[in-house]
């Protein structure tokens, strides 16, 4: 299973580990300078909790690197099983904690699968798709909704989680589609989508909580504010806009400390970041991750075999959508989902995630080259 | 599946995610480099608070450095909703003693969730040991420690120092460019409302770290407040304590001046008010009680109640006749208890007569035929001159409330406003000061000081002032004319058959003054006393009257509504202000008094 031959290790990806390596640590910077104690108030252990993780995520990408990742195209369907138990037990055991039963307590860390699972459904879905011959048509569409799609959405809906259950969608109608559709079954797509999205818009909407219900009413109509989400989306503008050109600098920026802004280490970590490092600093970041998604496509492009191709897509078009959630959020582009910023957010599972699948994204361009066939 | 495809794709998908990290970029430009002055205020105008610290109200004290109102604390329980997630309402209603409806509606404001929102305003010492002790139970509850006014001396002179209150539009307008909090108390009233802008005081600042708690956690600048300035008043309190007292219970008003510095010494005007109920934010059922009131506790009757001004309007009367030389030598005139005039007939207070009455008796027995004959022979517009040159009729310039100026009747009057011709009866009403003639307490006190002060009225001023205020008049008048008023007034007082002797003479010290009986229903029924007529139906009394004779010190009128005769309801009450006010005053000049104590007891 392990398979490390001296040519892969020569070809391991160094530009992507020191992007993912360099991010969490600016992030446990910022997590570190947001929760300094102001006042008299205690110590805040976050920024160590994170390291820590941080530890176990480096562990796991270079886990994550070692096999040569076809093998877990023969044990996707073993992967999947074990994250569908995973989600079951959190809603039976879990913790509860910001009204959502999302996490298993495991001694002092607590672990997230539903921040795993992602992972895990990429590897399953892509391992599907890969299978198939040819252009799909809709009926292999609703038979990969149901296998992969229906089941974890609905465990993850009911913690709830709705961020994480939209992006499972996303990441699926983007595989999908990149996999390439028959034009009749996008048609088909088209039609059923527009006749079933009342009734799907609906069924969706009865099932949220009101909280969630609220944030979308304050971001479509931010006049409305029925729980002050609109403060939170104030704040986080007013916390960006303060950095300015070159910001605050480092340790001096006052939002996150002051408690202006909710979920400072968390969501809203990026909005401290650029309160302290301005528009400068933005564009710095901004950069790195757009050159770790640029540097993910062009391994999906190199990828040796369709899995691979389908596996590093996908990985892609999660950061994506984590960033633009997140980021369009803390600008105000987007409304208030609590759905954290790769590899910057507080947060450990989600830190073990990433990086974890930022370790099957080297080891698919590590071992680009068809040699062993 | 052909792998171009698949890679062109992806290259396709690559070409959107540049474009969206373009769009963030360009929202980050926006936000950060174009907007980013505005919000860079904002996070500073976040942490930063600048909260006022209120600047303690200067003191008023009365002419003898008496304080009449000191400054005490004030709590009120109250929530801070950023620092309290769920509130009982029941249990926290039941432990502040408020209805639990209210208590919810008062949630329900709309403030910043660091800024305290007030359940219950002035509680007792008691309520705040209860409250704190139990104050764990309920996060964010707090008290909340206020400066508000105690005004030592309650009721006494209330109308003269006033009170505090929320400010009217007016005033929010004036406190928006000073800095003072737009819920800081405000003087409404007397004193406090009159020299309120003195007495204010210029705020503190005091500038904090905050953070979304409220919590402060950095002091970064304080300027600390200044002070108002204290008001020494020509007010005595114990004077004013004294005559309310001697009301006993009765309705009505009192003026007292220096005669020499027109200083006035008390104001009385009853009923009263508690002026500590508004220090508190007055409860409603208190407010209702006051305005309800049928006895109108916030009339100001010193000032602002006129009445028929009685016998006492004779010595307008007597003045002119002196003054104009009508009389002869020695005129006298037979009092036979009524004149007639026409149809009518005008009678004597007295029924059996008065006999043969000259000027000195007529003012010390209060002859109204006497008054009849001598108005007949002024006229009523000679009359009017004279009450003018008084000060009838006209303002006193007194700053304390808007007061009426009481009226003065003429024929022109009555023919341009009524369109009636002056009748020669009306002039014998005229002369006895009933009628239309209208007075004040205020005027009638400045009338018999003129008497005393031999025709110089200094302006009636509620402040004390280093040098003596301005004339407001000097009425010419022969020496002989204030000889023989002010003989008469001592006449009333002393001689036997004066009409105050068995009600106002004193043994300490030599009263002069003249009664007064304002008729309150023209037609009273024939031979009733006062006594047995309900009182709504009771002539007002009045007394005025000035001490010591020879020199006199102070001058005062008292007026008692629906008292019945001057004589037995009003001058005693002035008997008892003017010994007590004589002892004080040579007892104080023995010890070179004056002197300002400090009383901070």
């Amino acid at each position: 299973m392990i398979n490390l031959d001296r040519r892969s290790i020569q070809n391991f990806d160094w530009l992507t580990f020191a992007l993912v390596l360099l991010m969490s640590l600016v992030g446990i910077m910022t997590i570190y300078s947001t929760t300094r104690p102001i006042g008299n108030e205690g110590v805040s252990l976050f920024y160590l909790k994170q390291s820590v993780w941080l530890a176990i995520a480096i562990l796991a990408l270079l886990v994550c690197v070692a096999f040569d990742y076809n093998w877990l195209l023969r044990i996707s369907t073993h992967l999947y099983v074990i994250g569908l138990v995973a989600l079951v037990l959190v809603l039976i055991i879990g913790t509860t904690g910001m009204g959502a039963k999302r996490w298993i307590s495991m001694g002092p860390l607590n672990f997230q699968p539903s921040e795993f699972f992602r992972v895990i459904f990429i590897i399953s879905i892509a391992s599907y798709l890969s299978k198939m011959k040819g252009l799909i048509d809709f009926m292999d569409i609703v038979k990969a909704m149901a296998l992969f799609l229906l089941i974890p959405f609905a465990l993850i809906i009911k913690e709830p989680d709705l961020g994480s259950a939209m992006i499972l969608f996303f990441i699926f109608v983007a595989v999908v589609f990149m996999r390439g559709v028959h034009k009749k079954a996008l048609v088909i797509i088209i039609v059923v989508g527009l006749i079933s999205g009342p009734f799907m818009g609906k069924i969706v909407w009865g099932q949220l909580k009101d909280y969630q219900k609220n944030r979308l009413i304050a971001f479509v109509k931010p006049e409305v504010d029925p729980s002050g989400i609109g403060y939170q989306i104030d704040q986080s503008k007013i916390t960006i806009g303060s950095g300015r050109f070159f910001g605050k600098g480092y340790m001096k920026g006052t939002q996150g400390p002051f408690r202006f802004l909710p979920e400072k280490h968390t969501d809203f970590i990026f909005a401290v970041f650029a309160e302290e490092w301005g528009f400068l600093g933005c564009a710095l970041i901004l950069a790195a991750y757009l050159t770790l998604l640029m540097r993910g496509l062009d391994t999906a492009v190199k990828a040796k075999d369709t899995f691979g191709r389908l596996t590093a897509f996908s990985i892609v078009i999660m950061f994506l959508i984590y960033f633009v959630i997140n980021v369009g959020m803390t600008v105000g582009m987007m409304p208030v989902v609590g759905v954290p910023l790769p590899f910057m957010s507080y947060g450990g599972t989600s830190l073990v995630a990433n990086f974890a699948a930022t370790g099957i994204l080297i080891n698919i361009r590590m071992r680009r080259f068809a040699l062993f066939y | 599946m052909s792998s171009e495809n698949l890679t062109k794709r992806i290259v396709i998908s690559g070409y959107v995610i540049v474009i969206v990290f373009f769009v963030f970029f360009l929202r980050l430009w926006q936000i950060q480099v174009l907007e980013g002055k505005q919000y860079r205020q904002h996070s500073y105008s976040n942490r930063i608070k600048v909260l006022k610290i209120p600047a303690p109200r200067g003191i008023i004290y009365d002419r003898n450095g008496k304080a009449l109102v000191k400054n005490g604390p004030f709590y009120s329980a109250s929530l801070i909703p950023g620092a309290a997630s769920e509130v009982d309402t029941a249990p926290l209603a039941s432990l502040l003693g408020i209805d639990e409806d209210e208590l919810i509606s008062r949630l329900s404001a709309d403030v910043p969730s660091f800024e305290s929102i007030k359940l219950k305003e002035g509680l007792s010492m008691e309520e705040v040991a209860f409250i704190e002790a139990r104050r764990s139970d309920f996060p964010g509850l707090i008290i909340e420690t206020e400066v508000t006014r105690h005004y030592v001396y309650g009721e006494i002179g209330a109308h003269v120092v006033g009170y505090l209150g929320m400010p009217g539009p007016e005033k929010l307008e004036v406190y928006k460019n000073s800095g003072i909090p737009p819920d800081a108390f405000t003087g409404k009233w007397g004193i406090e409302a009159l020299y309120d802008s003195e007495l204010t005081g210029t705020p503190g600042k005091k500038v904090v770290e905050v953070d979304a708690l409220g919590r402060q956690l950095k002091l970064v600048r304080e300027e600390p407040p200044v002070r108002g300035e204290d008001i020494r008043i020509s007010l005595d309190i114990e004077l004013q304590r004294e005559i309310e007292g001697a009301f006993d219970g009765k309705t009505g008003a009192a003026v007292a001046l220096d005669v020499e510095s027109g200083d006035i010494l008390s104001l009385v005007s009853l009923p009263s008010f508690d002026p500590n109920l508004f220090s508190r934010g007055i409860s409603a059922s208190d407010w209702r009680a006051l305005n309800e009131n049928p006895y109108f506790p916030f009339l100001n009757r010193a000032l602002q109640s006129q009445y028929p001004p009685g016998s006492v309007f004779k010595l307008v009367v007597a003045a002119a006749a002196l003054e104009e030389n009508i009389l002869p030598d020695g005129f006298k005139v037979n009092c036979r208890g009524a004149i007639r005039h026409g149809r009518w007939t005008y009678k004597c207070w007295k029924r059996s007569g008065h006999g043969n009455v000259d000027i000195h008796k007529a003012i010390v027995e209060s002859c109204d035929v006497f008054f009849y004959e001598v108005g007949r022979l002024l006229g009523i517009d000679k009359i009017a001159e004279y009450a003018e040159r008084f000060g009838l009729g006209l303002p006193s310039g007194i700053e304390v409330v808007e007061e009426k100026t009481g009226f003065i009747p003429t024929t022109a009057w009555k023919e341009n406003t009524l369109d009636q011709p002056w009748y020669i009866g009306e002039t014998f009403h005229a002369s006895i000061g009933q009628g239309y003639v209208l007075a004040t307490p205020l005027q009638q006190a400045l009338l018999v000081l003129a008497v005393a002060n031999s025709g110089t009225v200094q302006k009636p001023s509620i402040r004390m002032k280093k040098e003596i205020s301005d004339v407001l008049r000097r009425i010419v008048l022969k020496e002989e004319t204030v000889e023989t008023l002010k003989d008469g007034l001592r006449g009333v007082v002393n001689e036997k058959k004066g009409t105050a002797y068995w009600s106002a003479r004193s043994n300490k010290y030599v009263l002069a003054g003249k009664t007064g009986t304002s008729q309150v229903i023209r037609l009273r029924e024939e031979g009733k006393k006062n006594e047995e007529i309900e009182e709504r139906f009771r002539d007002h009394a009045w007394f005025v009257s000035f001490a010591p004779y020879d020199d006199p010190k102070i001058a005062m009128s008292v007026f008692v509504e629906h008292g019945g005769h001057g004589s037995s309801a009003a001058a005693p009450i002035a008997k008892k202000a003017m010994e007590y006010y004589l002892d004080t005053y040579i007892e104080g000049s023995e010890q070179e008094g004056g002197k300002i104590i400090n009383d901070k007891s």
